[in-house]
């Protein structure tokens, strides 16, 4: 990696192992302005914002310049100024500038750099002709009027989820982003990750909205309102009420989701210790029947449609768990329909989550109780219960701490870190070795299982017999995976798949993050896990009490899923 | 067939050559696509029906596989029918040349024929009243006529000399020696070197040194590296590559082979434009042709050289002109520039290092190898040695495909060559390197033309083309038309050219139309600035030149579009084309005829052109028979 010192406006600045030079301005303090920059992306170099001045006044954008010794560059010189201000103007003459009722306003990239730099007026008329509004998919809206073509959902569905459901068509002035062929999202086989709405910097794809029902379920005196929310949401709401990555803010969250008039709160973490109960049990039984292996982790909604439609000869080695969600529940609706019966309400049950695919996950036939309902009636975003907590009124950092409801509401640490890469499988490891120590914990936390790797490999003792463990984040880190075990290069016994970078903490539903942002957010949850009073899921007393209560079919029927094939697109 | 080698190249290169040797009648028939649209073909099938009819031994080819030795001579009496490559001199097709004599008859018509036959191929006599005529006097022979005898004709030497889909033939002009010195007698080195020393610079646009480029390539670590030729010639009015991949597809192959050996390659790709189907034809039968004789393949010549050779047809994109967007297209992808560095030395074609040359650049390559860098040198200026070739068009009376030395004024060029402007008109402008040059006006038409100066002054020679314009052309208009061309062309990926070129062709239309106001002139040089400053790929940075030259040489008429609202020379020019319906009887015609497709109807009802489709190109104009075609 270079290692130097370059001029910026004159000022010398350090880099080292910086990838390009718009890293080293940002390093230095400059916010220099993009579109289609995205550090965990490829460079493209489209939307020319970045650009910089160099010493023979030639001009180059600074996220394709290569840092050099002794470089000189400026980065605000008045032709600068004038070239970012028409592109800027440029942009917006073909955005559809209904600001106001965006979606996106407020949280929009155009829309701060048109501010910043103080463009009043449009000298040119927008004649575009665009692709359809889209809501078609359950999990992201598009309206191509607001898309810019910087390209970031195209690579981020290609290089991260390695999906490509999106491309350009056309070109020139004409030029789309858009599935294959103009086919609507639903038509396509999206996983729903939603990934291209996290990196969309205007409103063209954004999160399927889901507020509206939230609320009139919420104010309808008939219905019981019942909330779970899953571990990565509490580590990223506070952010946009000014708390830092990473920092807890279920308790507030809690208090807040009280006062907007939600009747019970519970904690996902409850569903996840049954989650590692039950994977635990089926993997030991896997290695005592031999197989089939890999066994792979069957919690994130993405993994599971893309095995489905893409590589369904795997589809018995997913495990038959049921996702920590859905398992919540099923144990809700269990519970709780007699009490329905007594009091004559109904429960209608929101799951806050830091995933757009949950949405899809929720609407799938199999999770319909018997009378046709979706067990889980509603799943919100993270960004979307921010919207609804700002939307009454209530700052969040300034409510009293309230936990969550019994008995729903307790988890074990184990079920905490399930919402980082890695959590899972060490969950389920901590569950399946008989040594319950604590130097236990301490090998593991110190174990591959943890870390930021795209794919990480680990080998634990089980019993007489070392178990091959990988642990991957980013659906084309998995197909990748998946291709070297097709080929025999790898083998593993388990496999945790999750489809965002991450794991559930830059998941798509979590305010705008960067890779940094992701790692702080995975850290609080450990930091939740080392002062939980139990580690383990098997320790949770509400959980065994539960368990004990369930005959083997009721257990199997509420907390063990089949999926099968879905349908072929082609 | 035995293994081929040195040697028995060289054995075959000489039976080649004493075959060419003996053949006394040739009928060379240019086949080059402005020619076969005329009807070439018609022409040769009649020509070989009617020889052999009158029983004349007509030979196709130089010599047949097993054939004896002496059999050439024996044929020597007979007729060598050739179809070759395009003779440049298109607005003259098609042509029919014939040796010994050296006679070239134009425009010849399939009546001709006969008389042609009669009278020339049996008894060598002339046929005055086909002979190419200016100002009154008549040109017998083609080295006569001063389009042919004031160019300086190198790369294009054996275009339209030789029979392009016959190997033979190059082999017995020396072909392929300066691959085997090469391969036998040169380091990769020596080789980059050479070509360095040449001072062969990119014909594509750029000028970027040839050599410099292969040795970066060399210089690489070893591994897999490809050598790409860019044969998508994209250029409004540009047909130079297309003539020598059509005409002499082997010199192509012989400057790859080198570029190959130089830069250590094993494997390349000639990349082609779609719209050159004959071009891909000949390049294919070509390559056929060499591996066949173990020119390409594997273990070339009994070395342990091997190069394998794909031609990949273009998808129809200017921008597929632009090296990192032609490997993408090469690859599968979208043909979008991607931002450098890396540069296509390093990490081009699959993410190897690749040398991409363009088709001119490489067929010159051979040369330089065979006949030294120092020759290379003599020709051309100091800076840009050698020839280019130029696309000759617009008010011009001699058009067609030219090659003079670097240096040529473009006097030389548009009044000796090209004969002067048409109908005893003015000089006006010329554009020069297509969408991507500026306009040269009368103060520059003594400039020597070369990469340098060209660029001092705004414009390219890009891949060649030269539009002449007279005394009548809006310039304002011609800014329009490659505005028009670049904003249909432009990817869609970087905001300044998508997005920008989309506005200038907005406000020049408005202007074109009186519609414009002197803030639109301010507008145009700002968004200029911006689009030529910032645009990521060379097909925008340069997409703005015509707009940028014309509004510097000739502001004024862009003042009377805006200020005076009337153009002296748009003034009573055709603005709309209509059909008049009671003179239209619905033949149909006119629909069958636009490029377009403005115009709708039912057979045998009144039909009516969409003026928001119509470019005003006059084509339904030009071919109703009854006069419905009306200007308003």
């Amino acid at each position: 990696m270079a290692k130097g010192i370059m001029y910026i406006n004159g000022e010398r600045v350090p880099f080292d192992g910086e990838p390009n030079v718009l890293a080293v301005i940002r390093k230095a303090g400059i916010e220099m302005p993009t579109f289609c920059y995205y550090s965990d992306l490829s460079v493209y170099g489209a939307c020319r914002m970045c650009v910089v001045e160099d010493e023979r006044g030639k001009i180059e954008t600074s996220c394709s310049m290569q840092p050099r010794d002794g470089l000189k560059i400026r980065t605000n010189t008045a032709r600068l100024l004038k070239h970012r201000r028409m592109i800027l103007e440029l942009m917006l003459a073909s955005h559809n500038c209904s600001c106001t009722t965006c979606q996106k306003s407020g949280s929009c990239h155009l829309q701060d750099l048109a501010v910043q730099f103080g463009i009043n007026t449009v000298r040119f008329g927008d004649n575009r002709e665009c692709g359809e509004f889209d809501d078609t998919s359950p999990a992201i809206v598009r309206d191509p009027t607001k898309c810019i073509l910087c390209g970031d959902c195209v690579r981020v569905c290609s290089e991260n989820i390695g999906m490509n459901i999106i491309d350009f068509a056309h070109r020139g002035y004409n030029m789309q982003v858009t599935p294959a062929f103009g086919r609507k999202m639903s038509e396509t086989k999206c996983v729903s990750c939603g990934q291209c709405s996290a990196v969309c910097p205007t409103g063209a794809i954004t999160v399927y909205n889901q507020i509206g029902p939230a609320w009139r379920a919420i104010h309808d005196p008939s219905k019981r309102v019942v909330v779970q929310i899953a571990p990565a949401v509490r580590v990223a709401v506070g952010e946009a009420f000014g708390l830092a990555p990473g920092r807890n803010a279920l308790d507030q969250l809690v208090s807040a989701l009280k006062l907007m008039g939600v009747d019970e709160v519970y904690d996902t973490t409850f569903g996840a210790d049954f989650t590692t109960i039950e994977e635990g049990t089926e993997f030991l039984q896997r290695l005592e029947k031999g197989g089939p292996f890999p066994m792979f982790t069957s919690c994130c909604p993405a993994w599971v449609k893309y095995l489905e439609q893409e590589n369904p000869k795997y589809l018995k080695h997913i495990s038959t768990c049921k996702s920590p969600m859905q398992m919540f529940a099923s144990i809700l609706k269990d519970r709780y329909a007699k009490k329905d019966q007594e009091d004559g309400r109904t429960t209608f049950h929101i799951a806050i989550m830091p995933c757009t695919a949950k949405k899809m996950e929720a609407a799938r036939p199999e999770f319909r109780q018997p009378d046709g309902t979706p067990a889980v009636d509603l799943v919100l975003t993270t960004k979307e219960i921010i919207k609804m907590v700002q939307e009454s009124g209530i700052h969040l950092t300034e409510l009293e701490y309230e936990s969550p409801d019994l008995p729903f509401g307790l988890g074990s640490g184990a079920g905490t870190i399930y919402g980082t890469t890695g959590g899972v499988a060490e969950a389920v490891v901590r569950f399946c070795l008989p040594d319950k120590s604590k130097n236990v914990l301490r090998e593991l936390k110190y174990s591959p299982l943890r870390g930021n790797k795209a794919i990480r490999v680990a080998v634990i003792r089980v019993g007489d017999r070392d178990v091959h463990l990988a642990i991957v984040h980013g659906l084309a880190n998995a197909q990748k995976l998946l291709r070297e075990i097709e080929a025999g290069n790898a083998y593993f016994d388990l496999v945790e798949v999750m489809t965002c970078q991450g794991g559930c903490v830059g998941g798509a539903g979590q305010p705008h993050g960067v890779k940094q942002d992701k790692q702080d957010r995975g850290e609080g949850l450990y930091a939740l896990d080392r002062s939980a009073p139990f580690k383990r899921a098997e320790r949770n007393p509400v959980v065994a009490a539960f368990l004990k209560d369930y005959s083997e079919e009721h257990r199997h029927e509420l907390l063990h899923v089949e999926y099968s094939s879905g349908p072929d697109m082609n | 067939m035995p293994e081929m080698n040195r040697e028995r190249l060289e054995v075959r290169r000489v039976k080649d050559k004493r075959a060419l040797s003996y053949q006394k009648r040739q009928v060379l028939l240019c086949a080059g696509t402005g020619c076969i649209a005329g009807g070439a073909l018609k022409l040769y099938d009649y020509i070989k029906e009617e020889c052999t009819c009158r029983g004349l031994d007509v030979f196709v080819g130089l010599t047949q596989e097993g054939e004896a030795e002496d059999a050439a001579e024996a044929k020597g009496d007979g007729v060598y029918l050739k179809k070759s490559g395009c003779h440049g001199f298109c607005e003259m097709g098609p042509l029919v040349q014939i040796e010994p004599e050296g006679i070239l008859y134009t425009h010849v018509q399939l009546e001709d024929c006969d008389e042609i036959i009669e009278r020339t191929i049996l008894k060598g006599e002339v046929v005055e009243r086909l002979l190419y005529e200016l100002d009154g006097v008549k040109y017998t022979t083609h080295s006569d006529i001063p389009f042919y005898h004031r160019q300086h004709r190198v790369v294009l030497a054996n275009c339209g000399t030789i029979d392009a889909e016959d190997i033979d033939e190059y082999l017995a002009k020396d072909g392929y020696t300066a691959f085997e010195k090469a391969l036998f007698e040169m380091t990769d080195e020596a080789i980059c070197k050479e070509i360095l020393d040449s001072g062969l610079r990119g014909r594509g646009g750029g000028g970027f040194p040839a050599g410099r480029k292969w040795d970066s390539v060399r210089k690489q670590p070893k591994g897999k590296k490809y050598v790409v030729c860019n044969g998508d010639e994209g250029d409004p009015g540009a047909f130079m590559d297309r003539s020598i991949m059509e005409g002499n597809p082997h010199s192509i192959i012989e400057g790859m082979l080198i570029a190959a050996l130089a830069a250590g390659s094993d494997e390349g790709y000639i990349y082609v434009r779609a719209e050159y189907p004959l071009a891909v034809a000949r390049l294919k039968t070509a390559i056929a042709k060499a591996e066949e004789l173990n020119l390409l393949g594997d273990r070339i010549l009994g070395t342990d050289f091997s190069f394998h050779l794909h031609v990949n047809r273009g998808a129809g994109a200017f921008v597929c002109g632009e090296g990192s967007a032609l490997t993408a297209s090469i690859e599968g992808n979208r043909g979008m520039p991607r931002v450098k560095p890396p540069r296509t030395v390093e990490h081009g074609l699959w993410a190897q290092p690749t040398v991409l040359n363009n088709v001119e650049t490489l067929s010159a390559v051979p040369l330089i190898i065979r006949n030294g860098s120092a020759w290379f040198k003599s020709i051309g200026t100091e800076s840009s040695p050698g020839t280019k070739a130029f696309a000759l068009t617009g008010n011009v009376v001699n058009t067609g495909l030219i090659e003079v030395p670097m240096g040529a004024t473009l006097r030389q060029i548009i009044f000796d060559i090209g004969g002067g402007i048409k109908d005893g008109k003015k000089f006006k402008a010329v554009q020069i390197g297509g969408p991507s040059g500026g306009c040269l006006t009368e103060e520059h038409l003594d400039m020597p033309l070369d990469f340098d100066s060209l660029k001092k002054l705004g414009a390219m020679i890009g891949s060649g083309g030269l539009v002449v314009m007279d005394e009548d052309t809006c310039m304002v208009e011609v800014a329009r038309f490659f505005m028009n061309f670049t904003q249909n062309e432009s990817c869609g990926k970087c905001v300044p050219c998508r997005e920008g070129t989309r506005r200038m062709l907005e406000i020049l239309t408005r202007i074109v139309n009186n519609e414009g106001s002197l803030e639109d002139l301010d507008l145009l040089e700002e968004l200029s600035a911006t689009i030529s400053e910032t645009a990521l790929c060379g097909l925008g940075q340069s997409a703005c030149k015509p707009v940028q030259s014309t509004l510097k040489y000739f502001r004024d008429e862009y003042l009377a579009h805006v200020v005076d609202k009337h153009c002296p020379h748009c003034n009573g020019r055709k603005k709309v084309l209509q059909i008049d319906p009671e003179l239209c009887k619905g033949c149909g015609k006119c629909m069958r005829q636009c490029p377009m497709e403005a115009i709708t109807g039912q057979i045998r009802m009144p039909h009516v052109i969409d003026t928001e489709k119509c470019i005003k190109c006059g084509a339904c104009w030009g071919c109703c028979p009854f006069g419905a075609i009306r200007e308003e």
